[in-house]
């Protein structure tokens, strides 16, 4: 089980903020992402591929090719604008 | 208070009660720099109204007590905080804070530029501006980018 976590402008275009994803056969981030786009349909392609959307793992910020485990944290969320 | 300490609140927060606390760190400070961030009340598109921060709550936390420890392998840092504010917020609010306490100026001065420049570059926050025009989330900017990176030539 994956734990996978949206913020900000692209939890509004996904309209959800959490889910869990129970197929643990995707390896890596991007696999997800790919599976994510595969499950909910070619409107989530658009926002999860949009340029420079950031993924974290276990709530730091990793390429696209960093491995995935079982009971991971994964959250994808735009450029930060804090401060 | 630990020596470096980081705190997500919805409230505000007193500047002088926070400086207070880290001069009484240590009997050996010499200087408390500060950074107040506040909420402008217009951008280059419109007047701002409002404005609602969200963000990554644990990673944020997390993310920005890194910048503290790196700062602190970097200068002479006795003590230093950030508090940093969300959910709705309007011009002229005080949305982020950032004390560094240290044995001299100089090393208060760069260490509290620093802390703020990471911040901006690496915790998880995002900001939608509230305006006469309508929501809009905020875009990050190069200039941002661009003064961390000053920092490691």
């Amino acid at each position: 089980m994956f734990k996978i976590l949206f913020f900000a402008k692209l939890r509004e275009q996904l309209g959800t903020a959490a889910m869990s994803v129970a197929d643990e056969s995707v390896t890596t981030a991007a696999q997800l992402r790919q599976l994510l786009v595969d499950t909910n349909g070619e409107r989530w392609r658009a926002s999860l591929f949009a340029d420079n959307i950031i993924v974290a793992v276990n709530q730091e910020v990793v390429d696209w090719s960093h491995p995935l485990q079982a009971g991971d944290e994964i959250a994808f969320f735009p450029p930060v604008t804090g401060g | 208070m630990q020596t470096l300490s980081v705190t997500v609140q919805q409230q505000d927060f007193s500047v002088d009660a926070e400086n207070e606390q880290l001069l009484r760190q240590s009997d050996n400070i010499g200087a408390v720099a500060n950074f107040v961030g506040v909420v402008r009340v217009s951008n280059a598109h419109s007047t701002v109204t409002a404005m609602h921060l969200e963000h990554y709550p644990g990673m944020t936390e997390k993310s920005i007590l890194q910048v503290l420890q790196n700062a602190q392998r970097r200068w002479q840092v006795t003590a230093a905080r950030v508090i940093h504010r969300v959910g709705r917020l309007r011009p002229g609010d005080r949305i982020v804070y950032v004390g560094v306490a240290s044995e001299h100026r100089h090393a208060a001065f760069e260490a509290c530029a620093y802390i703020m420049d990471y911040l901006k570059l690496q915790a998880p926050f995002w900001k939608k501006e509230i305006t006469s025009n309508g929501a809009r989330w905020v875009d990050a900017r190069k200039a941002d980018a661009a003064a961390a990176r000053r920092w490691v030539e």
